[in-house]
C-alpha cells in the first residue's frame, strides 16, 4: 500500500482503475436494483418494506468501512509522514459522511413502518451517529488551521482515536438490548437472509463499493490539484516580494 | 530514521489503549442505562418509582393476545423465564404479533400489569420468501399472512 502513496504511482494506479471501477459500479447498480426492487422476493414477515435493506445495509457498511480505510491512511500519513496519504483521507471523509447520513435516513425510513418509530435512542443508532459526528468533526478539524499540514495531523490523530467507535457500532445490538435486530451477514454461524435476497445484497454493496472507490480517487486526484496550486499561488506571491 | 516512527506508533498505540480502557469502564458504569430496554426478569428486580417511566421488551407470548373494546391491547411479553402483562390502548405497528419481539414504554403497576404509553415492534435477524419460512414452519405464519 504505501509504495502507491507517491503522487506519480497514484496517478498510474488511477488511471487504470478509475474507468473500471466507473463500469463495475454501473453494471452492479443497473442488475442490482433490478434485482432489490423487482426480481428478488418479499420477506416473510417484513414484505417488500425489506427492500430498503439493499440500500440501508450497503450504505452502513460502507459509512464504516470508509472511516476504516480514512482512518487507515491517516495512520500512514502520521507514522510514515505520507502527505498523499492525509490528502487520500482527507478526499474519503466526506463521502464516508454521505453514506452515513444515507443509512441514517434510510434506517429512519425502515423504522418507521416494521418498529413504529422513526427514531429511538438505542445503542446501534446512537453510536452510528457518533459516527457521523467524528466525520463531520474530521472534516472542520481539518481545515481549521493556518497551516494546512497541521490541520490534517490533527485531524488524523481525532480520526484514529475514533476508530474506537467502529467495534462499538458492530458489536452494540450484542452488547446491550436495543431495539435494532443483530447482525444478520456478517455472524458466527453464517448469514441468517436467505440466498434470494443475500445476493442482491452484495450485488448493491458491490456496486456502493466501486461508486464510493471511484470518487475517492477523483477527490483525491482533486486535492492534488489543490495542493499544487497552493504551492504555486505561495511561490508567485514569494516572488512580488522579493 | 526509525526511531521517530516507531515513536509516533507507540505514541497512537498506547493513546488508543488508553481511550479504549477509560472507554470500557465508562460503559461498563453506565450498564444499565445504556440498554434501550429491560428483559421482564430484569424489570422484576429494579427497584422501580411508582411513576418512572421504563421500557420492557421480550417476546409477546404466543396466545396471549386479547383485543378488547375501544382499541384496548393486552397480551403478555416474555423472556421464557418471566412474563409480564401489558395493557395498551391504541393501535400497535404493522409488525406486532404474537411470537415476534416487542418493546413497550410505560409504568409498572402491581407486581405483574405494565401500562404501555407506546408499543415499538422488534423484528428478528432472518430474512427469507414466504414460502421458505411456510416450509419451514408449517401453515402457522401462512395462516397469518392469510388473514391480512
Amino acid at each position: 500500500m504505501l509504495f502507491v502513496l507517491k503522487p506519480k504511482l497514484f496517478y498510474k494506479v488511477k488511471d487504470v482503475l478509475l474507468p473500471v471501477f466507473w463500469v463495475v459500479s454501473l453494471v452492479a447498480f443497473g442488475y442490482g436494483i433490478y434485482l432489490a426492487l423487482l426480481a428478488s422476493p418479499p420477506d416473510y414477515q417484513q414484505k417488500d418494506v425489506v427492500r430498503i435493506m439493499y440500500v440501508h445495509v450497503p450504505a452502513a457498511w460502507l459509512a464504516m468501512g470508509i472511516y476504516g480505510f480514512m482512518a487507515l491512511m491517516n495512520l500512514i500519513g502520521f507514522v510514515w509522514r505520507n502527505l498523499l496519504a492525509f490528502l487520500v483521507a482527507k478526499a474519503a471523509a466526506p463521502i464516508g459522511l454521505t453514506f452515513n447520513i444515507l443509512c441514517i435516513v434510510t434506517g429512519s425510513l425502515w423504522g418507521k413502518p416494521m418498529w413504529g418509530a422513526w427514531w429511538v435512542w438505542d445503542a446501534r443508532l446512537t453510536s452510528i451517529t457518533i459516527l457521523a459526528f467524528l466525520y463531520m468533526g474530521y472534516i472542520i478539524l481539518i481545515d481549521s488551521f493556518e497551516d494546512q499540514d497541521h490541520g490534517l495531523k490533527m485531524g488524523a490523530i481525532l480520526s484514529l482515536m475514533g476508530i474506537i467507535n467502529l467495534p462499538i457500532i458492530k458489536w452494540s445490538v450484542t452488547w446491550w438490548n436495543t431495539l435494532h435486530q443483530p447482525a444478520s451477514v456478517f455472524r458466527m454461524g453464517g448469514p441468517t437472509i436467505h440466498p434470494d435476497m443475500l445476493w442482491p445484497l452484495g450485488v448493491m454493496a458491490l456496486g456502493f463499493t466501486c461508486l464510493a472507490a471511484a470518487l475517492v480517487l477523483m477527490r483525491t486526484d482533486a486535492e492534488l490539484v489543490a495542493r499544487r496550486v497552493r504551492v504555486l499561488t505561495f511561490e508567485r506571491i514569494r516572488k512580488h516580494m522579493a | 530514521m526509525i526511531k521517530p516512527v516507531k515513536r509516533r506508533l507507540f505514541l497512537i498505540s498506547f493513546a488508543l489503549l488508553g481511550l479504549s480502557g477509560s472507554l470500557y469502564l465508562i460503559f461498563d458504569g453506565l450498564r444499565d442505562n445504556l440498554v434501550f430496554f429491560y428483559s421482564p426478569t430484569e424489570l422484576k428486580t429494579k427497584a422501580l418509582q411508582p411513576h418512572q417511566k421504563v421500557r420492557v421488551g421480550g417476546m409477546v407470548k404466543p396466545g396471549s393476545l386479547v383485543w378488547a373494546e375501544g382499541q384496548k391491547v393486552s397480551f403478555i411479553i416474555t423472556d421464557y423465564t418471566t412474563d409480564v402483562r401489558v395493557e395498551y390502548v391504541g393501535i400497535p405497528p404493522d409488525l406486532f404479533r404474537e411470537g415476534q419481539g416487542a418493546v413497550a414504554e410505560g409504568f409498572l403497576q402491581g407486581p405483574n400489569v405494565f401500562k404501555a404509553q407506546s408499543i415499538l415492534a422488534k423484528h428478528d435477524e432472518n430474512y427469507m420468501p414466504p414460502e421458505v419460512s411456510q416450509a419451514l414452519t408449517g401453515d402457522r405464519i401462512q395462516r397469518t399472512l392469510k388473514e391480512e
